[in-house]
């Protein structure tokens, strides 16, 4: 008997299966005009048919040609379930089904010799989302009145920079009476509390880096809402550097330091202060890897703007040369700080890790008053590529580990001396104003948020295998592509409008989570104001446990 | 809601006027308890300003655990006063402890040089060392061991009190300058005689009315500023710390008390040219700014008495005043009860942006923030 090969790969192993409704399908051509992973072909299928006519067998057998729509079947490069072939289809005759049975994680490394690797963030749900658990419970009912949102007004800033223990402040009293400043202190801005974080031209296209910089100018501009956004490591537009609006970005380094010496050369030509540095160790959909470019992204515009040639980026998991907390303090901190004459924040993101209030009552203890931030990076981050066990099994969920850090600082009684900011899966379920509130009443200044940006810009995948292309230059959607053609699908107009807009609900809806607890300035740490009906996650987070 | 009053006067008086200033306020609380701090005492305590001044409340073993820690630190007694226990009258809504003991003492001999910081400190330190030693079976309360202080906190209805305690006929043995007071106890949680109003600590009283919002913010930061910040019995105990804090600790000026509880918008800071040193007390201190509905009422260890309000004004407050006598308090009909004559084109409603301050000479200051 003939052998039959299970060992290679067939469509039946794969994450999504395309059906092809041949009947509906009038041969377009768009399906496979739009699929950017080249999933699917226009092919030719023989079909023979057996006929019988009249009183006896008389067998006649006809064979025709029929043009369909085919799966292409590969070790590597499968469809994706973006379903852009359903969306263009005139006729809804194509669709991918996602395949439960699939064996693609076994295929995948038996056939390569390879880490599976993708964008997007952990698709594995082992548990519920806590902050779904929690319920704003505190209401204002004849204790305090609760306030209008409509009607009253509201402050929703935090701070962003080091924030003097009160007896630090170097204050003395004048003739009048009046406080006075006797020298030099860290600066601190105060800006909305939620950051676009920090996602970098070669990551995103420069069309979608580009509106998410065009709606933050004119949510600044126009709303009055000072919201920030991070660069990312990846170098930015000396355009941008140069002009008024830096002072709404917040510049990264990273291990890599790309775009740096750009950075560094426009200096004496920045007409403004960015808005803060932002030190990446690490991040919380990948911690302990250094971002990661495959060389397919590398485009001859991120060859420039980053000063690389074409070829893999992979940032290295550490900041070369620093070996510790205190070390990176005075060097890393000092060095940035100074190179703006210390009127520029200087923050630091880490990704959430058992270790991370460790390294939280280390900064709070720094002697030099020059850690302007600390941002931890939970599990459930998105990001542009990383290896997909490294997405799905790394990493540690944001709550619990925010509130340590909050905890931490109230033991050493320095809370808000050094602003925490949190983000990790922040706005999954599509209501980050919810999100963000509780976290504030954890204990966070701020949070900050990048995957739902993407999901504003069109994004078509999902936290549950859906497309996840991100690393592969192909983004259906033309988000996270260096393609010169892929990256005009998107709109930069309407992106820009969608995340305005986004913004302006969020900023409403926030309002409409302070008013009922009587607060019109943001409750950061009022714990007291949240309930749950999981008796874990009260005691963990020292919450009201209700039923 | 409580109802909360402070009386101010250039001439002693006795705590009848504050019954009468809060009597006709009292829909305004529910009868639970009366409360009040004497300060600049007159009277019998006059020849002794200097010398601090014990108020407790206490069992038979209460007593001889305070003298015992007190005559072990080295203080020495030098007057006693009781006050009038009326016992005739039956059916008083009164929950009394046994006794009431308001004692002056000399500082150790040890401290006859010491400074005014030493002797302060001495002299909280040991309230608390008192409190805690009778805290154990519910012996008694200590409620103030300063100098110019007395202080008394009573639960049940203030009419019953006022009969328990003698206090509707006035004398001239029991009399201050300053008065604060509030008619009703915590009732919001367990009646806890340290959750009534005024709270006191090393010269200042603070007095309040409304929801302390932002109560778990000012407590966890307060708790590990100094050692006398303890108790939180009441989320107003908050407003005491954070006064104290600002104008003891940090050696503020007052008028920055405001510019921490109820810090002005960012925007608006900008416009000012003080906005460099207040963005950072903004920043610094935003862990005791206050978010809810309140009126406080303070008086400084130099008899300076102000009041000042939420950021929105959520809680009503008025000021009246005669030739000789300031008041501050809840609802102007107590004003009207106890300076009937006076002209009501000058009772002053306090807006949220302000701090209105009563200097010893009675001059009225409205400070705009």
């Amino acid at each position: 008997m003939e052998t039959i090969d299970t060992t290679s790969i067939s469509k039946s192993d794969l994450k999504w299966q395309i059906e092809h409704n041949q009947e509906k399908c009038t041969l377009c051509g768009r399906c496979a005009a739009v699929c950017t992973m080249g999933a699917i072909k226009a092919d030719v299928q023989k079909r023979r048919k057996v006929v019988s006519c009249g009183d006896f067998p008389t067998p006649q057998v006809s064979e025709t040609a029929v043009p369909v729509i085919k799966q292409i079947v590969t070790s590597s490069k499968n469809c994706v379930g973006c379903e852009l072939c359903t969306k263009v289809c005139p006729n809804e005759a194509i669709r991918p089904v996602f395949n439960e049975q699939n064996r693609m994680n076994v295929k995948y490394r038996a056939l390569n010799a390879e880490s599976p690797k993708r964008g997007g963030r952990t698709n594995l749900h082992t548990e519920g989302r806590t902050l779904d658990k929690i319920k704003i419970g505190r209401i204002s009912q004849m204790t305090d009145p609760s306030l209008d949102a409509m009607r009253h007004t509201f402050e929703l800033l935090a701070p962003f920079g080091r924030v003097l223990p009160p007896e630090n402040l170097p204050f003395s009293v004048d003739e009048k009476g009046d406080l006075k400043i006797n020298k030099k202190i860290p600066s601190t801005r105060w800006i909305y509390p939620i950051i676009i974080g920090d996602m970098s031209i070669g990551a995103l296209s420069p069309r979608l880096w580009e509106a998410i910089c065009i709606a933050v100018a004119y949510l600044n501009e126009v709303h009055h809402l000072p919201i920030r956004m991070c660069t990312g490591e990846g170098g930015v537009p000396e355009k941008l550097l140069k002009s008024k609006y830096l002072k709404y970005m917040i510049l990264q380094i990273a291990s890599g330091h790309f775009g740096w010496n750009r950075i560094i050369n426009s200096m004496p030509e920045m007409v403004e202060d960015p808005a803060g540095i932002l030190i990446k160790i690490g991040q919380g959909a990948k911690p302990g890897d250094g971002g990661l470019l495959l060389s397919k992204k590398v485009e001859k515009h991120i060859q420039e703007i980053r000063g690389v040639p074409k070829s893999d980026l992979l940032s290295p998991p550490n900041h070369q040369g620093l070996y510790s907390i205190e070390e990176s303090v005075q060097k890393m901190f000092l060095s940035m700080n100074a190179a703006f004459k210390f009127k520029v924040p200087v923050a630091i993101k880490v990704a959430a890790s058992v270790t991370s209030v460790s390294v939280y009552n280390n900064l709070l203890r720094d002697p030099y008053d020059i850690v302007g931030g600390f941002f931890l990076d939970g599990i459930a981050g998105g990001t542009g590529a990383a290896h997909e066990t490294s997405l799905d099994h790394t990493g540690h969920p944001i709550v619990s580990r925010l509130r340590d850090c909050y905890n931490a600082a109230v033991h050493q009684g320095k809370q808000g001396q050094i602003p925490l900011w949190a983000a990790g899966g922040l706005g999954m379920n599509g209501n980050l104003a919810a999100d963000a509130f509780k976290m504030i009443c954890l204990g966070a200044n701020g949070v900050f948020t990048g995957r739902l940006m993407l999901q504003i810009a069109g994004c078509l995948g999902n936290d549950f295998g859906k497309c996840n292309a991100c690393n592969t230059g192909l983004c259906p959607a033309g988000l996270t592509t260096q393609h010169p053609i892929l990256m005009k699908r998107l709109d930069i107009d309407k992106v820009a409008q969608n995340i305005v807009n986004y913004f302006l609900a969020t900023h409403t809806e926030l309002k409409k989570l302070m008013a009922p607890i009587g607060n019109s300035t943001l409750p950061v740490g009022r714990s007291d104001a949240l309930i749950t009906v999981d008796k874990n996650v009260a005691e963990r987070l020292g919450i009201q446990h209700v039923c | 809601m409580c109802r909360i009053g402070a009386i101010k006067s250039n001439e002693y008086f006795h705590p009848a006027k504050t019954l009468e200033l809060m009597r006709s306020q009292q829909k305004g609380h529910d009868n639970s308890g009366f409360a009040f701090v004497m300060q600049d005492l007159g009277g019998i305590f006059e020849p002794y300003k200097d010398l601090p001044v014990l108020s407790m409340a206490c069992t038979d073993m209460g007593i001889r655990i305070a003298e015992d820690i007190l005559h072990s630190a080295g203080f020495v007694r030098v007057m006693q006063w009781t006050p009038d226990i009326n016992n005739t009258e039956k059916n008083l809504n009164i929950s009394p402890m046994p006794n009431y003991v308001f004692e002056v003492f000399n500082y150790p001999k040890m401290y006859k040089y010491a400074t005014q910081e030493e002797k302060e400190e001495l002299l909280l330190d040991t309230r608390l060392k008192l409190r805690q030693a009778l805290e154990d079976n519910d012996n008694g309360y200590v409620y103030s061991f300063w100098p110019d202080t007395l202080m008394l906190k009573e639960i049940g209805n203030p009419k019953d009190i006022g009969t328990y305690f003698n206090l509707n006929t006035p004398n001239n043995d029991f009399v201050s300058k300053i008065i604060t007071v509030q008619c009703r106890q915590n009732t919001n949680y367990d009646i806890v005689r340290y959750a009534a109003h005024p709270f006191f600590l090393q010269g200042y009283t603070v007095l309040a009315n409304g929801e302390n919002t932002f109560y778990e913010k000012n407590k966890l930061f307060q708790k590990n500023l100094f050692k006398g910040y303890i108790g939180f019995e009441s989320d107003s105990q908050c407003f005491l710390y954070t006064l104290h804090y600002i104008n003891k600790i940090l050696k503020w000026p007052l008028k920055y008390f405001k510019h921490v509880i109820t810090p002005l918008e960012y925007e608006e800071i900008l416009r000012r040219e003080d906005r460099e040193v207040l963005l950072r007390i903004k920043a610094s201190l935003a862990h005791l700014e206050i978010n809810g509905p309140n009126t406080i009422i303070g008086v400084n260890p130099d008899g300076t008495m102000f009041v000042t309000c939420d950021s929105k004004k959520l809680r009503p407050v008025v000021i009246g005043r005669d030739k000789n006598t300031v008041i501050i308090t809840s609802e102007v009909c107590g004003i009207n009860e106890v300076l009937p004559d006076r002209d009501t084109t000058e009772d002053i409603y306090p807006n949220e942006r302000e701090t209105v301050v009563i200097d010893n000479n009675l001059r009225i200051e409205r400070w705009k923030q």
